[in-house]
């Protein structure tokens, strides 16, 4: 039977797994863009300015997807789940207004001038303004993963009367688990935006676009994946120990590990029966896990049997786990391979560029399927240790819950549809369309006279 | 800090929420006024309006996250009641501001053919997001009781709203344009004056009859002749503002941003008539804003915060709206 709570959480699932592709891409794509835009001002040649030309526009329509699906969580929290504010307002409270004042304004009003003040301030200013959007997207995701964070290792506060009040902010802020998953996000962000830039730019190339641009995007892209997807690996590593110290449980589903175990083995693949409490067809290597998780390979792994009652569901966090961590590997891989051959050959095979466009969204999948290993992992509380989920959830009937949870749905496909296919439109467009307005990109009054001469133009071309 | 008592600060946080909530009515009420009234049948037309507000629109949306976040950190309880008797008509209004806010990226990046129906989209998203205010609004003032007599109300001060965002902005446009846009949204701007006016009056001589706390508040001497200056003042600016509209536009485009100007004190006035006509209450003759808020110490950190980063948000909004002055003719995307 669909109930409020089951309907509420699918819709809040639906709206925060919409939302958060949109996020994931701007973090690291505002500084990419403040790095084009610093290379364009450095060394005024014109690629840069091309390469943050196509990609500010992505970066606006990305941006415009997250502004409006966040306005819907902001209204969530009191439609959907009021127990959450009711028992730990006080904490989330002051973590929400502070994002919406540090961040939200920030890249807001500066996002307008970054788009459409090129032509109307300094270029100073508009370097600037680019520097305070990708800074803004920043504050929003500290601030932000500061409350997730809290939600699963809560520290900092008492509880009176069922009431959480904080006692210590600093401690609150930097709780436990804040800086490994904040360390953790950005990685994602940056790594999902390098392999977006890098399937379109391959795109762009696989169709014929000879400008230099795309293939200066590329390499740009697969060099930072090539260092950021190992710093990711051990970064997640730290992030997975963090968690085996304060949510073990969440640990003991991830591996699908029934029964406490001293060498525990690595699970690679099996199908988990949730009625039997065991694993089927697994594939195992011995002690492994031990290894990993206690650096010993006999240390003792605790089991979900310790937890009866009280663990999160198994199979959506032991497959959801296990589609990150095989996405994170082959983006490993596919940035070492690349890179390598970029390296070497300078460009790429056909087939390279072909699994690279396969891989442009493959930075989404590997966050959601994380994102849900940790908060399907956190049930049934909302709060860990101090509020249930089933606890915090309105009492709006549940047909009305399905009316809007319908709408959301049919609203966040056709959107998604829209995004990659206009995406893919302004790849196609720049393909075809002459190098727009590029000798100058500079100021109005700069418009009449190139930026540089060509003779610079073709040798520092030619260096690229 | 002996003044930064719980009663002091709820009321200073009541402030914040209906100053964000003002703001977000003048600011994005210009924006979705734009989108109401976007001129289907002229494409260059709708090139420039959109532009005039494509700089602002996003900062401006903020507002509303700002005023429906203190609500939910300052008056938890009035954010769940509110939200919850609001439900539907919120996920309406969430939906008519999804719809419009990704058109307005989309029209400017698809297939030229596409463009138009992504206009359409835009324009129906800020019709049904002006209304589903409008329709919440009703509703709220109705006391959040749904039958069928506050349902009639709810359309109708839904229909008002429309009219009012419709009249701001079309004044935005008159300052953002010039040659026929501008003769055309001068013409638009009185018709929507009109309506809103009379929307105005019917709301003003309803709310007492159904609102006890409304009633007194109005007609309780002395402090009723000091409010009485609000409706006077309000009702001599729609006489002003007629009066300008039909001399407009003047050689040199002087005056052209005076419509604008005084659709602001009309906003204020009306905002000012409604915030009175329920103080102390947050929800309706049921929740005191000294009953819904939260604990001191959360206010008092958010208090802190908000006295240093508002002045700071208000300076670099300032200096955009200045970066971004002058006609929207020329304004390019990127």
């Amino acid at each position: 039977m669909l109930d409020t709570l089951i309907l509420s959480r699918i819709q809040f699932a639906a709206n925060i797994s919409f939302h958060i592709l949109f996020p994931t891409i701007t973090i690291a794509l505002g500084w990419l863009l403040f790095y084009f835009k610093v290379r364009f001002d450095l060394s005024q040649h014109p690629v840069w300015m091309r390469a943050y030309r196509f990609w500010v526009k992505v970066f606006a329509l990305t941006f415009a997807l997250g502004v409006v699906s966040g306005i819907t969580m902001s209204f969530q929290f009191g439609t959907n789940w009021p127990g959450f504010m009711e028992s730990i307002g006080n904490i989330a409270g002051p973590l929400l207004a502070y994002e919406i004042l540090t961040a939200f304004f920030l890249e807001a009003t500066m996002l307008g001038i970054m788009l459409f003040g090129f032509h109307k301030v300094p270029r100073w200013a508009h370097t600037l303004a680019t520097f305070l959007v990708a800074l803004g997207t920043t504050f929003s995701a500290f601030w932000i993963l500061v409350l997730n964070s809290w939600m699963q290792t809560p520290a900092g506060f008492e509880m009176i009367d069922g009431v959480a009040h904080a006692t210590d902010w600093l401690a609150i802020i930097f709780n436990p688990s804040f800086p490994y998953r904040f360390t953790h996000m950005l990685l994602a962000s940056a790594l999902t935006v390098c392999f977006l830039v890098a399937g379109i730019s391959a795109y762009r190339i696989l169709k014929g676009d000879n400008k230099k641009a795309p293939k200066l995007t590329l390499k740009t892209a697969l060099l930072s994946a090539a260092i950021l997807a190992p710093t990711q690996v051990l970064v997640g590593d730290f992030h997975g120990l963090n968690t085996l110290e304060h949510q073990p449980q969440k640990i003991a589903a991830m591996e699908g590990a029934w029964h406490t175990e001293q060498g525990a083995p690595l699970v690679l693949f099996a199908i988990v029966d949730e009625q039997t409490r065991q694993n089927r067809f697994a594939i195992e290597i011995p002690k492994l896990a031990s290894l990993i998780l206690t650096h010993d390979k006999d240390g003792e792994l605790k089991g979900l049997n310790e937890f009866a009652g009280e663990h999160p569901p198994v199979a959506p966090v032991f497959y959801s786990f296990r589609l990150m961590v095989g996405i994170g590997l082959l983006m490993l891989l596919m940035a070492w391979w690349t890179s390598f051959s970029l390296l070497r050959k300078k460009e790429l095979a056909p087939l390279q560029l072909k699994i690279l466009i396969g891989m442009t969204f493959s930075g989404w999948v590997a966050t959601l399927a994380g994102w849900y290993v940790t908060e399907i992992g956190r049930q049934p509380y909302l709060v860990y240790g101090v509020l249930k989920t089933r606890d915090a959830v309105t009492t709006v009937a549940a047909e009305h819950v399905a009316i809007t949870l319908t709408m959301y749905l049919v609203l966040y496909l056709v959107l998604l549809v829209a995004y990659i296919k206009t995406l893919f439109w302004l790849a196609n467009r720049a393909v075809e369309v002459e190098e727009y307005d590029l000798t100058r990109p500079g100021l109005a009054e700069n418009r009449s006279e190139p930026v540089v001469n060509n003779e610079a133009t073709t040798r520092t071309g030619a260096a690229l | 800090m002996s003044l930064l008592t719980a009663e002091n600060l709820a009321l200073i946080f009541a402030g914040l929420t209906a100053l964000a909530i003002l703001l977000y009515a003048i600011l994005d009420g210009y924006d979705l006024g734009v989108g109401i009234t976007l001129p289907m049948a002229n494409e260059p037309w709708r090139d420039t309006a959109i532009a005039s507000i494509g700089p602002f629109w996003d900062a401006n949306e903020t507002w509303l996250v700002l005023a429906v976040g203190l609500l939910l950190v300052a008056f938890p309880a009035a954010h769940s009641a509110i939200l919850h008797a609001l439900y539907l008509p919120a996920a309406l209004l969430l939906l008519g501001l999804i719809l419009r806010g990704v058109a307005f990226d989309f029209r400017a990046k698809v297939k030229a053919n596409r463009k138009t129906r992504w206009d359409y989209t835009f324009k129906a998203g800020s019709i049904l997001a002006t209304f589903s205010q409008g329709f919440m609004l009703g509703i709220y003032v109705m006391g959040l009781e749904y039958n069928t007599g506050s349902i009639i109300f709810a359309c109708f001060s839904g229909l008002c709203v429309t009219a009012a965002y419709a009249m701001i902005g079309n004044a935005w446009l008159i300052g953002k344009t010039s040659g026929a846009l501008q003769l055309h949204a001068i013409k638009q701007c009185k018709i929507a004056g009109v309506l809103t006016l009379s929307g105005i009056l019917a709301v003003s001589a309803i709310n007492p009859l159904i609102n006890a706390n409304a009633l007194q508040v109005w007609t309780e001497p002395p402090l009723a002749f000091v409010f009485a200056a609000i409706p006077l003042l309000c009702f001599a600016m729609f006489v002003i503002g007629y009066l300008v509209l039909k001399r407009l536009p003047l050689p040199a485009d002087a005056g052209a941003w005076l419509p604008f100007a005084i659709c602001n004190i009309i906003f204020i006035c009306s905002f000012l008539g409604l915030a009175l006509s329920f103080y102390p209450f947050v929800v309706p003759n049921q929740l005191t804003l000294y009953q819904a808020a939260s604990s001191r110490e959360s206010l008092l950190i958010i208090f802190f915060g908000a006295v240093v980063v508002i002045p700071v948000i208000i300076g670099y909004t300032a200096l955009a709206y200045y970066a971004f002055r002058g006609k929207a003719d020329g304004l390019k995307y990127y």
